[in-house]
């Protein structure tokens, strides 16, 4: 008797969400990335489909961000202009995405004003024709105000714009509703939170409810990735399940948190056994990218263009169909 | 747990009146009520003493389909009431219910083969209802070897173990709870489980307290889906912890609106 290796079923699968908008929608984007729509687990086509390949998004700053020197051969003469920076990311890396990080707007740096920061984005938007990604500078009184500057200023664009909170949601999901845009919505590697959070938002529109991306708070190889991959194993086995308040595809902040870590920054000098530092922080952003692959991450938001190029070659090989 | 609605019965004065009059309005708005509380089935029952069970039963049909996309659970002793429904249901239905008899099991198991509806199977024989759990376990084992072999895919057929009331038939409750647990050593894939929810508080005080405890004990005994109040707040709260203690729902604070709407 033939061996029969069982498949599993879901009776339901991932949403999809669409980022940025074309003339035709409203916007100016040259084309428009789906990401979700899964209906198995990662890259099991034999189980089911996975429509949208995972993309992933260059993080750009909209001032010099003072990142690791390894990075001036790439982008040293970028760094002062955003909107050039965003045009290197997507003619010479190939990146799908581009996610702006308002830092400059941080009252502890250079605390830029709504209009400025809306300008700048504006600036992007006409250097590239990819989706963009906004997020804030991280602080919550001052990412209120930019929210609705920059949703308004690029209303019809249909960006990704970031991050809505538990203790904090309400000002940024009233912008993406007034201006139809997307929104990341942040857990702190909380299952329960995440689905909670996921309910405030819709409760407040339910057409955000195909609006919204989660950001699980995901960390980098060797400081807890296991804690975030779990939770998003049980996010995404829940969507198949037929979960609708966790069907929603996951955004990851790859580049931000491994280049934080002493594996991306220690010098050779200080630990010979680790290796040359360029080389040691490109595979740990790549690697850390490639695990959270195989946990569902559908939007990976990474720094170097090495890594990117590694990590979009694994897509490509993951991508090709298994089924039998 | 899946809750099947239970108030579409003409045992309730106002579905009666309804009925008698042909009034659809009451029926569309009790669908809509049960739905939005949570209730996945609607139960569709004309009622005793009803002196034209068919055509009672086909505009129940009608009228309760007019305001919900829910799937139906028939409940009906006449099958060709039954069969007069399932003909115009929009999509496959429940039959409530067939007993371990053989003439009934070959009318009921035939027609839910040939419309593909599900069974509700009732542990009992013409001798009635047995007291302890391996007689139930037997009655479940015939019902599922017989629907089986007449064509009905194991999964679409819902085995009840019959609850009877706490303050008569108190020795019944842990049978009936066993039983559950063994009908799903019954055959791979098992039979799912059903009961009559309120048929364990009848004639007890504070029915509502009786149902909501036992429906929680016999979720944790497998129980897949009840016959009951669906705007019962209370058991409705309670079910939906009781999926969230069972690992079946993800947790998350407005769990008990989410069980409803989902």
């Amino acid at each position: 008797m033939a061996l029969e290796i069982q498949k599993e079923r879901y009776r339901s699968k991932v949403g999809e969400v669409v980022l940025g908008a074309t003339k035709e929608q409203g916007g100016t984007r040259s084309h428009t990335v789906t990401v979700g729509g899964e209906s198995a687990l990662p890259f099991l086509h034999f189980e089911g489909e996975m429509p949208h390949r995972p993309v992933i998004a260059l993080e750009i700053s909209d001032m010099a961000p003072g990142w690791h020197p390894c990075f001036d051969e790439y982008y040293a003469d970028v760094f002062e202009n955003t909107a050039a920076w965003a045009k290197k990311c997507v003619d010479e890396y190939g990146a799908d995405l581009v996610q702006i990080r308002l830092q400059s707007a941080d009252p502890d740096l250079k605390d830029r004003s709504p209009e400025e920061c809306a300008a700048t984005v504006k600036e992007v938007l006409e250097a590239v024709g990819v989706p963009l990604i906004v997020v804030g500078c991280g602080k919550a009184e001052k990412d209120n105000l930019l929210y609705p500057a920059v949703a308004e200023a690029a209303a019809g664009e249909n960006l990704l714009l970031g991050v809505a909170e538990v203790e904090n949601y309400k000002a940024i999901t009233s912008a993406c509703m007034a201006h139809q845009h997307n929104v990341i919505a942040l857990s702190p590697i909380d299952i329960n939170i995440c689905k909670q959070l996921n309910i405030l938002i819709a409760e407040m529109s339910m057409v955000m409810n195909s609006r919204i991306i989660i950001d699980p708070c995901m960390s980098a190889l060797g400081y807890g990735i296991e804690y975030t991959y779990s939770i998003m194993e049980r996010a995404r086995l829940g969507a198949l399940q037929g979960d609708r308040m966790l069907s929603m595809p996951m955004i990851g902040n790859v580049g931000y948190e491994v280049w934080r870590t002493k594996e991306a920054n220690t010098p050779v000098e200080e630990n010979p056994g680790w290796g040359e530092r360029a080389e040691r922080a490109v595979l740990w952003e790549a690697t850390t990218a490639m695990a959270f692959l195989q946990a569902g991450l559908d939007i990976l938001v990474m720094r170097h263009p090495h890594a990117a190029a590694l990590t979009r070659q694994n897509i490509d090989e993951l991508m090709q169909d298994n089924s039998y | 747990m899946i809750i099947i609605g239970e108030r579409i019965n003409g045992m309730f004065q106002d579905i009666a009146r309804a009925i008698r009059e042909r009034d659809g309005s009451i029926i569309q708005e009790w669908a809509r009520k049960q739905e939005q509380n949570g209730a996945r089935y609607l139960d569709i029952n004309v009622g005793p003493g009803s002196t034209e069970p068919v055509e009672a039963m086909k505009w129940l049909v009608e009228e309760t389909q007019k305001a919900s996309e829910l799937p139906l659970c028939l409940d009906s002793t006449n099958y060709d009431a039954i069969e007069a429904g399932l003909k115009i249901c929009k999509r496959p239905a429940m039959i409530n219910s067939v007993p371990a008899e053989a003439a009934k099991m070959e009318r009921v198991f035939t027609m839910a083969a040939q419309y593909g509806s599900e069974v509700i199977c009732l542990a009992m024989s013409e001798e009635g209802i047995p007291k302890d759990s391996e007689s139930r376990v037997a009655l479940a084992m015939e019902l599922v070897a017989t629907g089986d072999a007449l064509g009905v895919p194991i999964e679409n057929l819902y085995i009840d173990p019959l609850v009877l009331p706490c303050n008569v038939a108190q020795d019944h409750g842990p049978e009936v709870l066993e039983t559950l647990r063994q009908v799903k050593l019954i055959s791979d894939p098992p039979p799912k489980t059903v009961v009559g929810l309120s048929n364990a508080s009848q004639g007890t005080r504070d029915r509502e307290l009786v149902n909501r405890v036992f429906a929680v004990m016999a979720m944790a005994n497998g129980l897949d889906a009840a016959i009951a109040d669906a705007n019962d707040d209370e058991l409705m709260a309670a079910v939906a912890t009781a999926r969230i203690l069972l690992n079946i729902d993800i947790y998350c604070d407005s769990y008990v609106d989410v069980f409803k709407q989902a």
